[in-house]
């Protein structure tokens, strides 16, 4: 089996993603599908939480690919800082529009869920709002991959960004729980505590969570060969300048 | 239809809007990459030729 | 390094230097949330630990721009880089340098807009603590985030952007030593996470920063 750094050439990433992109798609398009058929139509709904329950099948995998998408945008940001590879850099800043939608998704499925039971359509939840400030990180790494002009500085300068966010991150996770315990006994979002999650509900919540994250991995693919051939674009372009 | 009881409005824009920011990354994916696939087509027929 | 100390916080008193202006919009801010919330002392009580905080924050993040940026339109960045003096060294020296004149001076006043903002009694000593142990966190990540910018024309919004999620933990423990205390409880654990943020930034930022300068001035 050949090693996975062979891929960081972009040739054999182009052509490893060429086919790997579209069916990563295609079945997450057919996981996803049958998850969210099932769940929405063929599941009880909760005696307590009504039917916002069935909102778990958006919220749980969205808000677990907010968190895995920026743990790989902290591996890549390594492997590009140490081993130098272009196409680690540019997978990570593929999956920041793609992690901060997942953000979003969560955050407002998180709300809409939580509004039966608190009564306002917010609630300053620990884990509502330690999403909340993981899409501000989202939105300043975005930011700084399109302030800055060179490709090489903006990938050394978001690399460092996104470590030094990742210890923040998880510091204001902490934090939030610090923050919101022992004033506010409102109930917190999930599924009545004590009652076990039958396979009713498992199945097809783990056929959304995988689904959510094949869809992750296509998006991140497909980003990532449109950054890669626009690396390609920019330095035709600084030759065609040149030659001129 | 399930019946959403009390709660169909939440569930249904849940879904909904769930649904619609994932399209909207989708497009726009697929928006851009046909954009810089079509640069750099125009960019590699151009500086092949000369 | 004590050069540079020195003539750091001669530019920063100087007239134009920034100095009255950290302090300066810390006081509208206490004059203003009164204004803008309602004059009922419960309120103001109950909110006073929080605006007093994000006031120090907001005052702290005004002056963070002219860290780096003046030094390298005029080239010395450039000269700092390459001199004896290692790069993380004088990124903790311009941090100190910062927090001598916009962080330890808000420490000090607070408790006179703790007044204005009928902080309650056990909450003062707290409050000058907090942002004692807390606002030089909020310098080191500053220089962060003012390195990471360094280069960019307009990077001030930008520079904020970045840097106030990274901010988020320093005011949660910081705010919540005060207003626990207001409370009557223990702000104690909240007074050592503060002091272990501030002391883990001050020891791993200005190697990132230092990082980010370099990057910068290539």
């Amino acid at each position: 089996m050949a090693s996975l750094w062979e891929y960081a050439n972009p040739v054999k990433f182009m052509r490893l993603s060429g086919w790997l992109m579209p069916v990563s798609a295609l079945l997450a398009a057919g996981l996803i599908a049958t998850g969210l058929v099932w769940g929405f139509f063929f599941t009880e709904a909760d005696y307590r939480q009504g039917a916002t329950v069935k909102i778990i099948f958006l919220h749980v995998p969205a808000a677990l690919m907010a968190i895995n998408a920026w743990a790989m945008m902290l591996i890549a940001s390594l492997i590009w800082l140490v081993r130098r590879h272009h196409v680690s850099a540019l997978a990570a800043k593929a999956a920041g529009p793609i992690g901060a939608t997942m953000t979003l998704i969560a955050l407002i499925t998180g709300a809409i869920w939580g509004q039966p039971m608190w009564g306002t359509w917010w609630e300053w939840d620990p884990r509502l709002t330690s999403f909340l400030i993981l899409f501000l990180f989202y939105l300043g790494y975005i930011a700084l991959w399109s302030a800055i002009e060179d490709a090489d500085t903006a990938a050394d300068l978001t690399a460092i960004l996104c470590l030094v966010g990742s210890v923040f991150a998880a510091l204001s996770r902490y934090a939030a729980l610090f923050w919101n315990q022992g004033l506010h006994q409102g109930a917190s979002l999930s599924v009545a505590p004590g009652t076990r999650m039958d396979w009713a509900y498992k199945a097809p919540l783990y056929l959304c969570m995988a689904g959510f994250g094949l869809l992750f991995l296509a998006l991140v693919l497909a980003g990532t060969r449109t950054e890669i051939r626009a690396r390609r674009a920019r330095a035709l372009m600084t030759r065609e300048r040149a030659r001129a | 239809m399930p019946d959403l009881g009390p709660y169909a409005a939440e569930v249904t824009l849940a879904y909904a809007v769930s649904l619609g920011l994932i399209a909207a990354l989708i497009l726009w994916s697929w928006a851009r990459a046909r954009r810089v696939r079509r640069e750099l087509a125009a960019l590699e027929t151009r500086t092949t030729r000369g | 390094m004590i050069a540079l100390l020195i003539r750091d916080l001669r530019l920063a008193i100087r007239a134009g230097g920034g100095f009255g202006l950290g302090l300066g919009f810390f006081l509208i801010l206490a004059v203003l949330v009164p204004l803008g919330v309602g004059p009922d002392t419960g309120t103001l009580a109950l909110i006073a630990p929080g605006i007093l905080w994000v006031g120090a924050l907001l005052a702290c993040l005004l002056s963070l721009d002219r860290l780096f940026a003046l030094d390298h339109e005029d080239g010395s960045l450039d000269l700092l880089a390459t001199s004896p003096i290692p790069l993380e060294g004088v990124v903790a020296v311009k941090a100190l340098a910062h927090w001598l004149t916009t962080g330890l001076p808000l420490a000090l006043a607070a408790p006179v807009l703790g007044i204005l903002l009928n902080l309650p009694g056990p909450a003062f000593a707290p409050l000058v603590l907090s942002l004692l142990l807390g606002t030089p966190a909020l310098s080191v990540i500053g220089a962060f985030g003012a390195a990471l910018t360094v280069g960019l024309k307009r990077g001030g919004l930008l520079m904020s952007l970045l840097v106030l999620p990274l901010y988020v933990p320093t005011l949660v423990f910081g705010a919540q030593a005060v207003s626990r205390a207001a409370q009557g409880l223990d702000g104690s654990t909240a007074l050592l996470l503060t002091a272990g943020i501030t002391a883990g930034s001050a020891a791993l930022l200005p190697f990132a920063a230092a990082f980010a300068l370099r990057i910068n001035l290539r």
